[in-house]
């Protein structure tokens, strides 16, 4: 029997280049800000904009992903003057956010509009609980969620936990190895400014710190916060009049979802996760593989979420992603750090968003990190590393970001420098 | 027929007249028989239920009594409980069971994965002394619990009858 597997789903290449980020802008990551969804999400619009160089006239397209915790796409519009030829506001959390990239290219190729807005509101810690907690698990059961709900088995960790243990099961992964991943993460937080949590942590911290569902740790879990971020998709041959050197798009991946994602446990192998049919799209359509990647964004929800990612996006051998997270790989100064904002782990959660800025700064080459500004008012990096210094990755020509809903379902992006 | 009610350690259960697959499901629960829809075109079962065979795609099946045994294949175990019904029940266990039907098809990568919580003969959640003692490759038997009329929900026991693995494999860190 032919598997789903065996599908062609790679695009016309001409797309690959047409498309840019061309501004990126946050709120800063609080928790308690005080600030309603839509007051932070016209403030990241706007902060990206300005970054772009360009103002209300110039985007006409607004696209926004939340879970019901968030403001529709028309109140922040009209709040900052924007006239809209196209918006819509999706459904979903974690991938949208390379997911509603593709989808921007997709109706700008439509010519349904020129410039799009991408926005995800939230207050992740002082509203809607993004671990879970508070009304949403107090709510009654229906239907299809008496398979999982009735359980006990709701949140986010709690879902994902049977992949992560079976992986240790299959593979050998231990917690030390898997711990590597924050105690990397937080050393890029130490480097960042604008992270809620700056302090770096080792191993043993990792896993001595409570158990919240094995084989999580607290500290293997990533932060909630406060906050609104942006990016703003338009042509590439629009882009080289703007402010700053284009993150050209190579290739991206939509949600790409394992066979029955019903419930996705009942294919296996379960310690295999949606990056492994999501490279066959990424790689090919981006013409580039997992060794010309300089910087990656593997989303970091826990620990687990970004070894499994790594590996199955074929950074790693299969089942060697415990070692390629804890071998150095992915620190700052290493061959191919991770997550150099410090990701949802340190910096704040965002359901993506910050990934991918950081990211594009990270082609710009112009990290907002600690180093001088120097006369051209540029930063003048150091590429020290050390704790409070330098985060920029030097000379970097290729980024991914390989962003998570579930075991199930994962979204990708290729971008290059422009 | 208004669908199904329940309520399971305080938490309401409602499956909507309209969902017939759910309400055929933890209707046979109820009467103390474990069934799975079978595709009537290739013969395949499926859990959980749906509207389709996932294999084939057909609208037509039967509902059929299922041996209601099988292997650990993951777990979690939370410590931290986040519904108001599971606080001060922890630590819990959430079991995916692949039973002994159908393991291995229609490819080598399927098989009936049904989750339910470890608890004791009786059906009540397991205390920490046997939630130590299950682990992949722990062979459990379903217990059905009943949660209200008409309705029950499978949960999983360990299988007395059966030869137990010498040292299932559980999370190192106890």
């Amino acid at each position: 029997m032919a598997t789903q597997s065996d599908i062609d789903a790679s695009s016309p290449k001409h797309l690959a280049g047409k498309y840019s980020i061309v501004g990126v802008g946050e709120t800063t990551y609080t928790r308690g800000g005080g600030r309603t969804t839509r007051a932070m999400a016209t403030t990241a619009i706007a902060n990206a904009m300005a970054d772009a160089g360009l103002t209300h006239d110039d985007v006409d397209g607004m696209l926004s992903y939340s879970n019901g915790d968030s403001t529709p796409a028309p109140f922040i519009a009209g709040d900052l003057g924007i006239r809209l030829n196209f918006y819509m506001d999706v459904y979903g959390g974690g991938s949208s956010t390379e997911a509603l990239i593709g989808i921007a290219m997709g109706v700008i190729e439509a010519g349904m509009c020129k410039t799009v807005a991408i926005f995800r509101s939230m207050n992740g810690y002082s509203q809607v609980r993004i671990g879970g907690t508070g009304a949403r698990a107090a709510a009654p059961v229906r239907g299809d969620e008496i398979h999982s709900r009735g359980y006990g088995w709701q949140s986010a960790g709690q879902m994902f936990a049977p992949s992560f243990m079976r992986h240790m099961y299959d593979y050998g992964t231990t917690p030390e190895q898997v711990a590597m991943v924050k105690v990397v993460h937080s050393e890029h937080a130490s480097n960042n400014p604008k992270a809620y949590y700056k302090k770096r942590y080792t191993v043993d911290e990792v896993l001595s710190s409570r158990i919240i569902c094995k084989p999580l740790h607290l500290l293997d879990c990533c932060v909630e916060t406060d906050n609104a971020t942006c990016i703003i998709v338009t042509r590439t041959e629009r882009a080289r009049d703007l402010k700053h050197r284009p993150a050209v798009i190579r290739s991206v991946v939509g949600r790409c979802c394992k066979p029955r994602i019903d419930m996705h446990y009942q294919h296996g192998p379960i310690s295999t996760v949606a990056g492994h049919y999501a490279k066959n799209i990424l790689w090919p359509n981006a013409g580039l593989g997992p060794e010309d990647v300089d910087v990656t964004g593997a989303y970091d929800a826990f620990t687990f979420t970004t070894m499994l990612q790594l590996e199955d996006y074929g950074f790693c051998k299969k089942g060697e992603g415990g070692h390629y997270v804890s071998s150095g790989i992915t620190r700052l100064g290493g061959k191919r750090p991770n997550n150099t904002s410090g990701g949802h782990l340190c910096e704040g959660y965002t359901h993506g968003m910050n990934m991918v800025i950081e990211n594009v700064r990270q082609l710009r080459g112009e990290i907002d990190d600690s180093c001088p500004i120097g006369p051209d008012g540029k930063r003048q990096h150091t590429y020290d590393y050390r704790e409070g210094g330098c985060r920029q990755v030097k000379d970097v020509e290729v980024t991914a970001n390989l962003g998570w809903a579930n075991p199930g379902t994962g979204s990708a992006m290729v971008m290059v420098k422009g | 027929m208004t669908g199904l009610t329940g309520n399971h350690m305080g938490m309401a259960l409602t499956v909507d007249d309209l969902d017939i697959e759910n309400v055929a499901f933890f209707g046979y629960c109820a009467s103390g028989d474990f069934r799975l829809q079978r595709c009537k075109e290739n013969g395949l079962l499926r859990y959980p239920p749906t509207t389709r065979c996932p294999f084939s795609g057909s609208a037509n099946y039967d509902w059929v009594s299922v041996e209601p045994r099988g292997t650990v294949y993951s777990y979690n175990e939370v410590h931290h409980a986040i519904q108001p019904a599971f606080k001060g029940k922890t630590p819990y266990m959430l079991l995916l069971v692949e039973l002994d039907t159908q393991k291995g098809k229609p490819s080598e990568h399927d098989g009936l994965r049904v989750a339910g919580n470890l608890v004791t003969p009786d059906g009540e959640l397991a205390p920490p002394e046997i939630v130590k003692k299950v682990g992949i490759g722990s062979r459990m038997r379903m217990v059905l619990k009943q949660v209200g009329e008409g309705i029950a929900l499978p949960m999983w026991t360990l299988d007395e009858t059966a030869q137990q693995p010498a040292k299932p494999w559980r999370y190192p860190q106890e």
